[in-house]
Parts: C-alpha cells; structure tokens; sequence
C-alpha cells in the first residue's frame, strides 16, 4: 500500500539528496572552466604563475570534484530503489537520457580528471591543456544530458503513452533534445554553475589580498575570476529561464505561483514585487507592485496576459474530468484490446490520463470521485504560492547583488585599482554564498513549482514511488543524514585548510608561507 | 534497422559487456581496495597501491554508473524492479561507493597518522562493500528474487533484506571477493615492484584456489541442488512485452539446459577454470601484462557462465516464476533500444580509445621513490 507517509519520506529524501549534490555540480561547472582559461592562459603567456594558478585551483576542483561525484551516485541510485514506478512508466524516455549521459560525458569527466591531476610531467603543454578543456567539455556536457532530462519532466515531449505496456514511450529523440524548456535551462543552469566558480574564486582571491599575501597570484585569480563571472552573471540574468515559462501547462502554473497572480489580470500584468500570499482567501496582502513588469518579463509583449491560479484550477477541474473518462476506458482496454469504443474514447481523452491519476490520491477508482474529491485534486493541482513567490525573490535578490559585485569589481578590474578597494573585496569575500543560495532556491522554484508532478501532467508524485516500507525509508534517510553530515564537516574542513594555506600548499617555494623566517 | 527479436537479443549482449566491463576495470580497483591495509605495510607502500589506480579509478567506475544509466534506459523494467526490490542492499552499495571518491581524494591530504589509516579503512570497505553486495545480488539473481507485478506493472518485492543471505549466495560471495581480490592482486603485480610486487604474488596464489574451489562448488550446485527456469509457453519474441502472459516452470537443474541446447558455451566455464590456472602459471613467470589479460578473461568468463546459465531470464521471481524478467518482456520499446544501440555503437569505441591512451600515458611501474619525490602531488 502507498501511504501519503511514504510519499512524503520519499520525497523528502529525494529533495534533501538532490539540493547536497547541487551544493558541488556547480563549483565543478564554473571552476573547470576557470581551470581551463588559466591553464590556457599559462600557454599563451608563458607565465609560471598561471601553471601554479591552474594547479592551486585545481587542487580546490579536486576536493569539491569528489563530493560531486559521491553525491552524484545517490541520484542514479534513488530513481530504482525510491522512484521504480517512475523508473518503470518513463524510463522509456528517461533512462535513454541517462544512458547517453554517462558514454558521452561521464566517461569523458571522469577518465580525464586523473589524467589532469597526474599527467602534468607526463604530457606536453598542449596536451594537458587539451585534458583540461576535455574536463571542462565533459562536465557541462553531463549537465546538457541530465538538464535535457529534466526539462522534459517539466515539459513533455516526443513521447506517447502505450496501453499494452503501460508506460510511456519514447517516439522522437530530436523533439526531446530541441525541447524549448531544455534550452533555456541548460544556459540558466550552467551559467549559474559558472558564476558560482568566479564567485569562488573572486572571494577567495579576495581574501589573500585582504590578508596581503600572495598579492600577484591573487590579482590575476581576481582578474579572471571578473571577466568570466561578469559574462556567466549576464548570462544567467539575459537568458533566465522565466522566458521559458510561456511554454506548457506546468510552466503556466509555476509563473502563476511565482508572481502569486491569483486571478489574471489585464494585459499587461503587474509585477509583485513584495506580498504576503494568503493560500486560504486566495489573496495577497500588504502587496507593492509595479505596473506592466511582469506581463513585459513573461510574454515579451504588451498585450497577451498571463494567466492566474483560479483560471489554471478551473481549466484542471475540466482535465480532470475528462481524465476521469480516459482512465475509464483504460481499463476496459485492458480487459480486452478489441473494445473499439473504449479504444475511441480512450483515444479522445488520452492526453488527459494524467489528470484522472491525480484521482489516485483521493479514489482508487478514480471514475467514482466525487465531486468535492474532484475539487480537492484539481486545486491541489497547483503548488503552495508561498514558498514558490518567495524561493523565487530569494534567488533574483541574490543574482542582483553578484551582478552589483561583478559589474564594480569589472570597473576597478579595469582601473587596475580593485586590490586596493577593501570594501570591494570584503563584499566579495561575504558574498560567497550567494551563488549557492541562488542555486538551490533555484531548484525548489523547478521541482517543488511542477508539483503534484514527477512528469507534468503525465505522472503524479504519489504513484511515482516505490513499494518499500516506511521502515526502510526511516533507514536510509537515517544513513544519508549521518554519511552527508560527517563528508560536509570533513570536506569543509579540508577546503578551509587549503584555501588558508594559499597557493603555498602547492610546496614550489614561491609563496607567502615558504617565505617567512 | 533490426528487428524486435534481434535487436532484444544485440541489447542483452550489450548488458553483458557492460556488466564485464565494469567487473574486468573496477574489479581489480575494488580488489586492490580489499588488499590495502593488509598488503601496504607503511604509508609509503600503501600510497605506491593507491596510485598504482589512482589516476584512472574514476573512469573504471564509471562503467558501473552507465551500467546503471543504460539498465534504466534499455531494461527500464530490470532497473525499477532491482532497485527497489534490493533497497537496503542497493543503499550499502551505494554508501560503501561513497567511501571511495572522497578516500582517494582526502587520504593523503593531511600527514596524520589516524586521518590516513582512518581512510584506508574506509577505502577497503568502499572495495570489500560493493564487492560483497554486487555478487550476493548476483547469486540470488540465479536463486530468483521474491516479487510479483501487479496489473498496472507497480512491482512488489515480498522479501527482507536478510533474506538475501542464503547458502548459495553466500558461496557466490566468496566467489565474487576472491575473483575481485585475484584480479586487483594480478594489477598491483604488473603496476609494483619489489616487496610489495611480491606479496601480491602471494596473494594471487591463495585468491586464485579460492575462487577455483568456490567457482566449482557453485558449477555443481547449479547443477545438482538449485532450482532453475524455463519458459513452458511460446513466446513471440518479437511483439511487445507482454510480460505477464507466459508461463514458467522452476525446477531442480533447469539452469543447465542451455549448456545442452547450446554445447558451446560450456567453454565459458572451462575457460574460467583453465585461465585462473593459466594466470598462476603466468604471475610465476612473471609474465605480468599477459596474467593481467588472462585474468580479465577469467572475470569475463565467469560472468558469461552465470548470464548463459540463465538465458533468456534477466531477473526470475521466486514466489511467482511468471512474472520472472526475461529479454522478451522487460526491454526498452524498439525506437528506444535503436536509438541506444546507434549510440553505443558510436560512442563505446571513443570511450575505450581515450581510456586506453590514458593507460598509456600512465603506464610503469609506480614505486616508493616516485612517492618520496612526489609527496604533495599523489594520492
């Protein structure tokens, strides 16, 4: 029996595991690119300083690169012994993702990252930055497969439902790679992976200059770390993926929930900047808004509105309904595959299958519901508006003050003036966890904002479980709650150690620490 | 392209070479994992076992990850139904691999005495963990796992984790450590030199009768004292799954029909046997590169014994043998299985071309000298 107990276990255990890992995927995004301009710097210039500024990062890549990939085995894991009812209705359409994923860029990641740690006396100049450009390919490539993945989660496509075998299969391969919802989120993503390296290692350089040690070092690290990280902040900003929120039901539902717009309203539609959102009366209170911005930001146009929560849970009401007859005629196909009205009734309703399995919730038979069962699924079929509006505040506050931090350390970068500003680098140094915070309220905007969904109107959340026991969940999340406690102290730990010993770690005599007495 | 039929047939050859993949590339990296607080008696020889696999551990455990990643793609069904059946086991794989990224990365970061052997602990378990798991999985593959379907395909696994320990698996546990620890000691044989190349030696010579005896023992079990499979029904093997329309008998000895359907692959066993006695006779010699090549085979052969023995099933049920996995009824859908296969067939080669130019870069023997030179550098 599936209880809403091991639902919840379920997908607390998939929320905590999946924000840890994305607390090191992009450091290794941004800072393997980092890793391969100053290595590719060292070769144009000729400079030693750039060969110990790739090896000293490197060595920072090297520590959070192992967490990335310990935590990254947790999610292959957890689709089969968490999620096999998912596994098994679109891994037709996923698992070929995944598979792709792992012969074009796990491989690729993971074979040469040995390679770049050991093989500097082994291969010439040109090779080994070859490696590390190979490195850096291979970690946003893996990001490209997981993010296609994903995207089609929040928008299906290319992929039909089969009643002989019950699940979905895959039908077009190029629709599921040209999704527009991949697009945009693998820019957004990555280009957040990429800010996050320059903030890493533009307050990391700020504090050696702060501390007045290594002054050379941690000039051009800053120097670096501004050009990429101004480029990847505009990036993420320019190409975010709000511009994606136009396209397919769930995404309507999230930019609803996100702006708390619980009626539409006249084109252009305000932009709420602050509220209160009251899930009960369906209101927001002590609400700011600015006039036309978010009808501007949503649909690039003046005219086309956007559309609220009561209008999307109305419109559910009807999907519901309608899936209430495809589930219907679902089971009779079953029964017998030569029943031609079930077949043309099923057919009529089909894309709204999912809709009749919210049902599942409430009625196992889904085509008894009730009405009031009807009501509970269809406004149960939007998110909680509270955490989407403000997770997603969060995050563009936090984009907003590191495009303020790239844009000034850019103009003193220029004025050759920046290692002098202190302010400047103690607001580089604070602002270190910015990235993250950006990161993960990022991801609760994405998973928490497509549910009742795992594949949004194909699969609800609560049969996408697997048949364990309340007991097992309790014990693994058990094991992940003491495993991911001790690796983080240990891992941090560590980070600080080499981040206070500076580029001395790297024992070439060169630096502050070799120095002294 | 192919058709359904073929196409079953080509992705259940597929599933072998990546399951030997993984065996034959991170099975001597969890072996040498096993060997490391036993055979490195100081730090320094422990690091010279380290870094012996420490540039390429990484891409060889990726084999077990797309194993993981074209399972759920090809055999979505296998994948579900594995996974969630085997929880508490997947979750002390998956928590014994934690140990090794971090282990490789951390252990010699630090010149504390209790930090480093603290971690070369965690490193033999993040060898012995998964090497133990993976074969007593393997073993109760062979014995059938406990789980049904219901009419929608939700799977319901009706066993407890302890369940999984029965004689027969624990004998395939032996098996599958001895056969891991065999192979990692054959690498460190080829990769060290001196003391440690000898005591490498002398593990390859008590691993090698080990697995010999317990490989024997499982032959004659299997034979004699193990409940197979068969289909009784016909089966199209070129229509959709219908998984659970076929019949299936389970009876004494029935994993041995294929070896008289198909006389040819007893060579599979005997090559086993032939080669491990064959790799004795090489590490003697000394002849290091040619016992590593052989001992692979070996690897490669043994899991070709169990997957013929069972040909077509994937994954039998013990509690209802009808609704056992085989190649017919749990793939992928046939767009899906072509798409993979183009895939596979484009990228594979790649994957193993710049893997073998590694090893190559890599290549010689790693000693206590390149350690002593190199403190800051190496694992």
């Amino acid at each position: 029996m599936i209880t809403d107990e091991i639902v919840d276990l379920s997908r607390l255990q998939f929320a905590v595991t999946a924000l840890y890992h994305f607390l090191f995927v992009p450091l290794t995004l941004g800072l393997s690119f980092l890793l391969a301009i100053m290595e590719s710097l060292y070769l144009m210039s000729g400079k030693l300083i750039y060969k110990d500024m790739t090896k000293y990062w490197g060595k920072l890549f090297g520590i959070n690169f192992a967490m990335g990939v310990t935590t990254g085995l947790t999610l292959e894991f957890q689709f089969g012994t968490n999620w096999a009812y998912y596994s098994y209705y679109v891994g037709d359409v996923f698992g070929p993702l995944l598979g792709i994923e792992g012969m074009m860029a796990f491989f690729l990641e993971s074979t040469f990252v040995g390679l770049f740690f050991f093989g500097w006396d082994r291969l010439s100049k040109l090779q080994h930055l070859i490696v590390t450009w190979l490195l850096a390919i291979g970690t946003s490539l893996s990001a490209l497969w997981i993010l296609i993945a994903n995207a089609w989660m929040q928008h299906p496509v290319g992929a039909e439902f089969n009643y002989d075998t019950m699940r979905m299969e895959l039908t077009s391969i190029e629709e599921l790679f040209f999704n527009p919802v991949a697009g945009v989120k693998f820019v957004h993503t990555v280009a957040g992976g990429y800010v996050t390296g320059s903030m890493f290692v533009l307050g990391i350089s700020a504090y050696f200059l702060l501390k007045n040690r290594d002054i050379p070092f941690a000039k051009r690290s800053f120097r670096v770390a501004t050009g990429f990280g101004l480029a990847s902040v505009l990036a993420v900003m320019l190409l975010g993926d709000e511009s994606g929120y136009t396209v397919g039901e769930v995404q309507k539902v999230k930019l609803a929930t996100i702006e708390a717009e619980w009626k539409t309203e006249e084109a252009p539609a305000p932009f709420t900047l602050f509220a209160f959102p009251n899930e009960e009366t369906m209101t927001n209170e002590n609400s700011f808004e600015l006039p036309w911005l978010l009808g501007i930001i949503a649909t690039r146009s003046i005219d086309e509105k956007v559309e609220g929560i009561k209008e999307i849970v109305e419109r559910k009401r009807k999907f519901i309904k309608s899936g209430m007859i495809a589930y219907g005629n679902l089971q009779l196909l079953r029964e017998d595959k030569n029943n031609q009205v079930a077949k043309l009734a099923f057919e009529a309703h089909k894309d709204d299958l999912g809709h009749g399995l919210l049902l599942k919730k409430y009625t196992d038979k889904v085509i008894d519901a009730s009405p009031e069962q009807i009501d509970l699924a269809a406004r149960g079929a939007v998110p909680k508006v509270a955490p989407m509006f403000w997770s997603f505040r969060g995050m563009v506050l936090s984009g907003v003050i590191m495009l303020f931090i790239f844009v000034v350390a850019f103009y003193y970068t220029a004025k050759r003036t920046a290692h002098q500003k202190r302010w400047l680098l103690r607001l580089a140094f604070y602002g270190m966890p910015l990235p993250w915070i950006a990161n993960e309220l990022g991801w609760v905007v994405a998973e928490y904002g497509r549910q009742p969904w795992t594949i949004a109107n194909i699969l609800p959340t609560h049969l996408s479980v697997s048949s364990v026991d309340v007991g097992q969940l309790y014990l693994s999340l058990a094991g992940f709650f003491i495993f991911y406690t001790v690796l983080l102290i240990i891992e941090l730990f560590l980070m600080i150690k080499y981040v206070r010993l500076g580029p001395s770690s790297l024992h070439t005599g060169r630096y502050h620490f070799e120095q002294e007495g | 392209m192919f058709d359904y039929e073929t196409l079953r047939l080509i992705w259940w050859v597929i599933l072998l070479f990546l399951v030997s993949g993984f065996a034959v590339m991170d099975g001597f990296d969890l072996g040498i994992g096993m060997l490391l607080p036993f055979l490195g008696k100081t730090d320094d020889e422990r690091r010279v076992m380290l870094n012996a696999i420490g540039p390429t551990w990484e891409g060889n455990q990726t084999w077990l990850i797309t194993l993981g990643g074209i399972s759920f793609g090809a055999w979505s069904l296998v994948y579900a139904t594995l996974f969630s059946g085997l929880y508490t086991g997947m979750l002390i794989l998956l928590f014994g691999l934690f140990l090794r990224p971090v282990g490789f990365d951390y252990r010699s970061k630090l010149t504390n005495a209790r930090w480093r052997s603290t971690w070369d602990w965690a490193l033999f378990f993040g060898g012995f963990v998964p090497a133990v798991v993976l074969s007593l999985a393997a073993g109760n593959l062979m014995i059938g796992l406990p789980f049904k379907f219901d009419n929608d395909f939700r799977s319901h696994y009706t066993g407890h984790f302890l369940d999984l320990f029965q004689p027969f698996a624990l004998l395939t546990v032996i098996v599958g450590v001895s056969l891991f620890c065999l192979h990692g000691a054959v690498f460190l044989h080829l990769r060290t030199e001196a003391i440690l190349a000898e005591r490498a030696r002398r593990v390859i010579l008590w691993s090698s009768l080990i697995f010999l005896m317990s490989f024997i023992v499982a032959g004659i079990w299997v034979a004699i004292g193990l409940d197979g499979y068969r289909i009784s029904s016909a089966v199209d093997t070129n229509a959709v799954n219908n998984l659970l329309a076929k019949l299936v008998i389970k009876e004494n000895g029935l994993w041995m029909t294929n070896y008289s359907k198909y006389p040819g692959l007893i060579l599979s066993p005997m090559m086993a046997i032939l080669g491990t006695a064959l790799v004795l006779y090489l590490s003697a010699k000394r002849y290091t590169g040619l016992a590593f090549l052989t001992s692979s085979l070996v690897v490669i052969c043994t899991i070709l014994t169990a997957a013929g023995s069972m040909f077509p099933f994937i994954m039998p049920s013990i509690i209802a043998p009808s609704n056992s996995l085989t190649l017919w009824d749990a793939s992928a859908s046939y767009y899906a299985l072509h798409l993979l296969l183009f895939v596979t067939v484009f990228m594979m080669p790649v994957v193993i071309g710049y893997t073998i130019w590694v090893y190559r870069v890599m290549r010689g023997k790693v000693t206590v000298e390149d350690i002593e030179n190199n403190r800051n550098v190496l694992y």
